[in-house]
């Protein structure tokens, strides 16, 4: 063990910090992959079907499980069609815009106590501007397609982000003051005690915000009118195909993992255990730690799937309405309401 | 007050998790999904596939080139021609049918004086090259040599109302 420990802290910095990124980026394609695995199966369910169960390995079905890796291979294969009225460059630099941020934001992330790439002070911050960053891709792909499909798509989810970037904005300012630092590991462990020490509580509302607009930001059922099949085919990615089409599903993917492991660090208390600490100290699995968090975002994730299976798509004035009119002046009032919590030192959370 | 309650219904999102309570029961029902190529649909007795033509116990093909099939036809998808064999009887030299132009109406069937031309429960079956969907006298005569227990069968549990 000491002979790896001295192996490791020999290798250059660079070295050391590409081996993290790779180990936190291959488990994280492997979640995407499966992730839409799980949505074809669960929504599958929902409606009362058995989803993909034929593409296995070695001859053997396994449910379907190697269904992601057919498709990526598929996709991997297929052409890259650039239209001809495309700005090349653009065109191909969206989905990286895209991608890019959607995974730049996991180097902040706190998966344990003092597991994390980056201890930046400033960590909610940066997520905040990298989820915002993600807008770019959408808009330039919209753009460089040179369709009317496209631009329509890459307007409305541009015009939809932004939007609902406000309330999201607003709802993090609630975590902020509750938790009185924008460091992520910070504002986990501002959380400690039980499930109801957890900021859920406090800022419930906040929490319904900041998840729905989550929802809205990564652009999925009932929010998906920027890619409404009905009106505008597949919104802003029309023209994409082959592997740039998939970089873009992959970020939306991406995206909504981020979503949901944010909503379980800064709502459901993180890597934190549910049972009072004094129970669960030193018991194997029920301690803290990272398959808490696991379990958390897995549930997230769950409701994303769970939310497009139940909710028929929103009109877009609609959408427009509950972020403007009905999300910011109920984050709004509950910053004052949190805020006054926190000078008034309120038991249990604040004190 | 109704106002005031809705404000109140819909702030705590009521409606949402009535929804979602009734998906996520559907979630845990048990799926009646057929895994077709493994398992198969009940057929119907009645059911219209593919063409056979059948013979009598005897042997005899049942067709008497009558051309009721044939003037029948919607799609004009049924072609005969005919003469009279060596022993007199009036018997087709062409009986052919465009599976493309068919469209399984059945009226071939129904008005058929001898039940000779039938549609029998095949419904899987493809061509892979261009004029293989011309089914000939030929064909139809071996489906329904193949098939003639199960055509009886059916033909028999239909008669109350044919």
């Amino acid at each position: 063990m000491d002979a790896v420990i001295a192996l490791w802290t020999e290798l250059p910095v660079v070295i050391q910090i590409v081996m993290k990124i790779v180990a936190i980026m291959l488990p994280l394609m492997l979640l995407v992959a499966y992730y839409t695995y799980a949505e074809r199966k669960i929504i599958g369910y929902m409606q009362v079907r058995m989803g993909p169960n034929r593409v296995g390995f070695f001859g053997m079905r396994l449910w379907g499980l190697g269904q992601p890796i057919a498709d990526a291979v598929k996709l991997m294969f297929k052409e890259i069609i650039i239209p001809t009225g495309a700005s090349k460059t653009l065109f191909l630099i969206a989905p990286m815009l895209t991608i890019g941020p959607a995974l730049a934001a996991w180097a902040v992330f706190p998966f344990d106590a003092g597991l994390v790439l980056a201890d930046v002070n400033a960590g909610l911050l940066y997520i905040l501007a990298m989820t915002s960053l993600g807008v770019y891709g959408v808009i330039i792909a919209g753009w460089a397609s040179n369709s009317k499909y496209a631009f329509l798509g890459s307007i409305r989810s541009a015009a939809q982000i932004i939007s609902y970037e406000i309330a999201m904005g607003f709802a993090l300012v609630g975590v902020l003051v509750a938790a009185g630092s924008l460091n992520l590991g910070d504002i986990v462990n501002a959380q400690q005690g039980s499930v109801f020490h957890w900021f859920w509580l406090p800022l419930l509302p906040l929490f319904l915000v900041y998840f729905i607009s989550g929802v809205a930001e990564t652009n999925r059922a009932p929010f998906d009118v920027a890619e409404g099949e009905s009106e505008i085919v597949a919104g802003f990615h029309v023209e994409y195909s082959g592997m740039t089409f998939a970089v873009f599903f992959l970020a939306e993917y991406a995206n909504m993992i981020l979503i949901s492991a944010l909503s379980a660090l800064m709502f459901m208390g993180g890597w934190l255990s549910p049972l009072p600490q004094n129970w669960v100290d030193g018991v194997f699995l029920l301690d803290d730690g990272f398959q808490w968090l696991l379990l958390k975002t897995f549930a997230f994730m769950f409701l994303f799937l769970w939310f497009r299976a139940t909710f028929p798509r929103y009109r877009y004035d609609q959408i427009m309405r509950l972020g403007w009119k009905v999300f910011i002046p109920i984050t709004i009032v509950w910053i004052v309401v949190v805020s006054v919590m926190r000078v008034a030192e309120m038991p249990w959370w604040f004190n | 007050m109704k106002t005031i309650t809705n404000y109140i219904r819909s702030l705590f999102l009521f409606e949402l998790l009535k929804g979602l309570s009734i998906t996520g029961g559907y979630f845990f029902s048990r799926k009646f999904t057929l895994q077709y190529p493994e398992q198969k649909a009940p057929v119907s007795p009645r059911f219209r596939g593919l063409h056979a033509l059948r013979r009598y116990p005897n042997g005899e093909e049942r067709c008497i080139a009558c051309k009721l099939c044939e003037a029948v036809c919607p799609a004009l998808a049924i072609t005969i021609e005919a003469e009279p064999r060596e022993d007199g009887s009036r018997r087709t030299t062409r009986y052919d049918i465009d599976l493309f132009k068919c469209i399984y109406c059945g009226f071939c069937e129904e008005s058929c004086p001898v039940d000779s031309i039938v549609e029998t429960r095949i419904y899987e079956y493809h061509f892979e090259n261009r004029g293989e969907q011309i089914m000939t006298k030929q064909m139809l005569l071996d489906i329904g040599d193949k098939y003639e227990e199960q055509l009886a069968d059916d033909r028999a549990a239909q008669a109350n109302v044919r």
